[in-house]
């Protein structure tokens, strides 16, 4: 029975780091098997995983984890410029630099809970936001945001005398640059190892404790159990995902700007979570994968190519119809995002995953029909 | 031996003298109950000993240390476990996951960091917990969520979750109250089974049959302070009771 439960769990990694891998090809059919799209949804599958271990686990919403993110990605391109092109420090101190942040903020912020809470991580990543963008400039950059320069120092690369090109250096792993389909690979390897270590932490007697944490509080604290630094280990913990996440926006694309801290990018956060189903394993990376795609699709949609889709309409109706439609596409695609969300949590409040559970137990009852969403779907993330 | 010793407590609320002067000795092993109308300050005095209020002036000390001004976690470390008057439980969980978080938090300590191992595989975690359920009649539904219990059943969950730590005091707050008068007497049954044990207990109830089917020795409480404490029999012939708590009716 217990060495059951962990086979069940081997087979789910297995499963997901399959199915992360080989998404260069099960993703042609609808087209979005191309890297720099592949790569965002494993970085954004990586914090929203993480924003979960918060949220879903634990029951804290933060709406200021774009601040991590952005303290990720400028610490990243500082590595890039100061000590190496080699991404291994830059993820590594990004994750870390998060980490320290999230301790900082995760120690005032949990004084509160529910919506006090809320609105004080928001604050603090507002604050972070406005130092980024203005105060902190010699830092950051301002406005311009961090970029690589041919004459930055990177003492790591001279002293290992590897010789700057022409034009600007480009972050790799030990000579492999990190572009195209690399890039990509290197971002699923970490989004599988973050799963797992999710996957961990879900089952452990840790995760067990957040669980309590997120259902009573109160009666944890009267067995004996002090919630404080469990919650800022969560806290912590998301954070560092969160970084590790923005460490690999500046790897696949060393420059950091200030933008990546605003309150939409850590509401974003939030949507993805909700729709893939918060608190469950695969629903955050789902949630993550289904709004970049949308947004990739949607937003490169404009009004001249649906006149010409409605085409076999008479003019005098083609054009009103296209107007209409165009403001769900092109910059109005969080129109289409507001609406699908709002279509989710109210017919299926557990997100999608809990739609394809549902359909899975669907499917299970009449076991005469065959199942094409059951194969890809086995487990129920919980 | 006396093992929690309460002198000379006070506690105001906002000019409400809820507490005036309690003075309470609980024996090792035995089990005390305090009785008492409703506002005389019983709850209260229950949340001075397990940090969820502050005495304004008097002290409480358990096993010779004092109470005052440790946080909730501490206390119930030190060996302090308290079932409350609405139980207290994790609802979302099943009711085996219930009864292994209280055992994880004797074992483990206020906090660990233990982040990579996986509690299906501590076996005797589960089996505690498991145990523990079978002793209060809940084992068949123990992939239940709790939510989905009956508020007598839940009290009976939330004693399990006390039972599982091997409290050195017990502390019950009405603990048959909203119980049919079948699932109180099973209720009293199991209580003096696990009095069996030697955890000293002070229980706070209403219902005069489970206090004498129970209590070793009985404190009364009116308004806020103790007026009469003694053996069971002592206190059924006390006028000062009857007149304060029944208005002189026979107990």
């Amino acid at each position: 029975m217990q060495s059951q439960n962990a086979r069940q769990d081997i087979i789910l990694s297995a499963l997901f780091s399959v199915a992360v891998l080989t998404m260069p090809i099960w993703l042609q059919p609808i087209g979005a098997a191309y890297p720099d799209l592949m790569q965002k949804f494993a970085i954004f599958g990586l914090f929203a995983i993480g924003f979960n271990i918060l949220f879903g686990f634990t029951g804290y919403l933060s709406f200021g984890h774009a601040a991590f993110l952005g303290v990720g990605s400028y610490t990243a391109v500082w590595s890039f410029k100061l000590l190496t092109m080699n991404v291994i420090p830059a993820v590594i101190f990004g994750t870390l630099m998060a980490g320290i942040f999230a301790a900082l903020i995760g120690f005032i912020s949990l004084r509160r809970s529910g919506i006090y809470f809320s609105i004080l991580t928001l604050a603090f990543a507002q604050m972070s936001y406005n130092l980024a963008y203005s105060v902190l400039t010699p830092i950051t950059n301002g406005e311009t945001g961090l970029q690589l320069r041919q004459q930055d120092p990177r003492v790591i690369d001279q002293a290992l005398g590897v010789v700057p090109e022409a034009g600007l250096p480009v972050t790799n792993l030990f000579g492999f640059e990190m572009q195209g389909y690399t890039g990509f690979y290197f971002c699923a390897i970490l989004l599988i190892i973050g799963f797992i270590i999710a996957l961990r932490i879900a089952r452990s007697p840790f995760g067990m404790m957040l669980s309590a944490i997120k259902s009573n509080q109160n009666r944890l604290n009267y067995i004996g159990v002090n919630t404080r630094p469990y919650t800022l280990a969560a806290f912590v913990i998301s954070g560092m995902y969160a970084g590790l996440a923005g460490s690999l926006m500046a790897v696949t694309d060393p420059l950091a700007g200030a933008e990546r801290m605003q309150w939409t990018a850590s509401g974003e956060v939030v949507l993805m979570t909700i729709l893939g189903g918060a608190g469950t394993l695969l629903g955050p990376v789902l949630g993550a994968a289904i709004i970049k795609y949308f947004e990739n699709i949607f937003s490169s949609f404009h009004e001249a190519a649906l006149l010409s889709a409605f085409d076999f309409l008479p003019d005098w109706l083609a054009e009103p119809v296209a107007s209409v439609l165009g403001l769900f596409v092109g910059e109005g695609w969080h129109l289409t995002l507001g609406a699908v969300f709002m279509l989710i949590v109210i017919f299926m409040p557990g997100g999608v995953i809990e739609g394809l559970n549902k359909l899975v137990s669907l499917v299970r009852r009449r076991p005469d029909d065959t199942a094409p969403a059951a194969v890809q779907q086995p487990h129920s993330a919980e | 031996m006396s093992i929690l010793q309460v002198k000379g407590v006070h506690k105001n609320f906002a000019g409400l003298r809820a507490l005036n002067d309690v003075n309470l000795t609980v024996e090792e092993g035995s089990v005390h109950a305090i009785i008492g109308p409703n506002g005389a300050g019983k709850s209260t005095l229950l949340n001075c000993f397990v940090g969820r209020l502050e005495p304004d002036t008097g002290s409480v000390d358990f096993n010779g240390t004092s109470l005052l001004g440790l946080a909730p976690h501490e206390i119930n470390q030190a060996g302090v476990c308290r079932v409350f008057q609405t139980p207290e439980i994790f609802g979302d969980l099943t009711l085996v996951e219930n009864v292994m978080i209280p055992t994880l938090a004797t074992r483990d300590g206020a906090f660990k960091l233990n982040g990579w191992d996986r509690v299906d595989h501590q076996a005797e975690i589960t089996e505690k917990a498991e145990h523990l359920l079978e002793d209060v009649n809940l084992i068949d539904k123990k992939d239940m969520k709790a939510d989905f219990l009956s508020r007598g059943d839940k009290r009976r969950l939330e004693l399990a979750m006390c039972l599982v730590q091997d409290p050195k005091l017990l502390l019950l707050d009405e603990p048959t109250a909203g119980m049919s008068r079948g699932d109180t007497n099973d209720t009293i049954d199991l209580l003096k089974r696990i009095g069996e044990r030697g955890i000293t207990k002070i229980v706070i109830e209403h219902d005069m049959h489970v206090v004498f089917s129970l209590a070793h020795r009985i404190s009364v409480m009116a308004q806020g302070t103790i007026i009469a404490e003694g053996a069971p029999e002592e206190i059924k012939g006390d006028q000062r009771v009857r007149d304060a708590y029944l208005g002189g009716a026979h107990l």
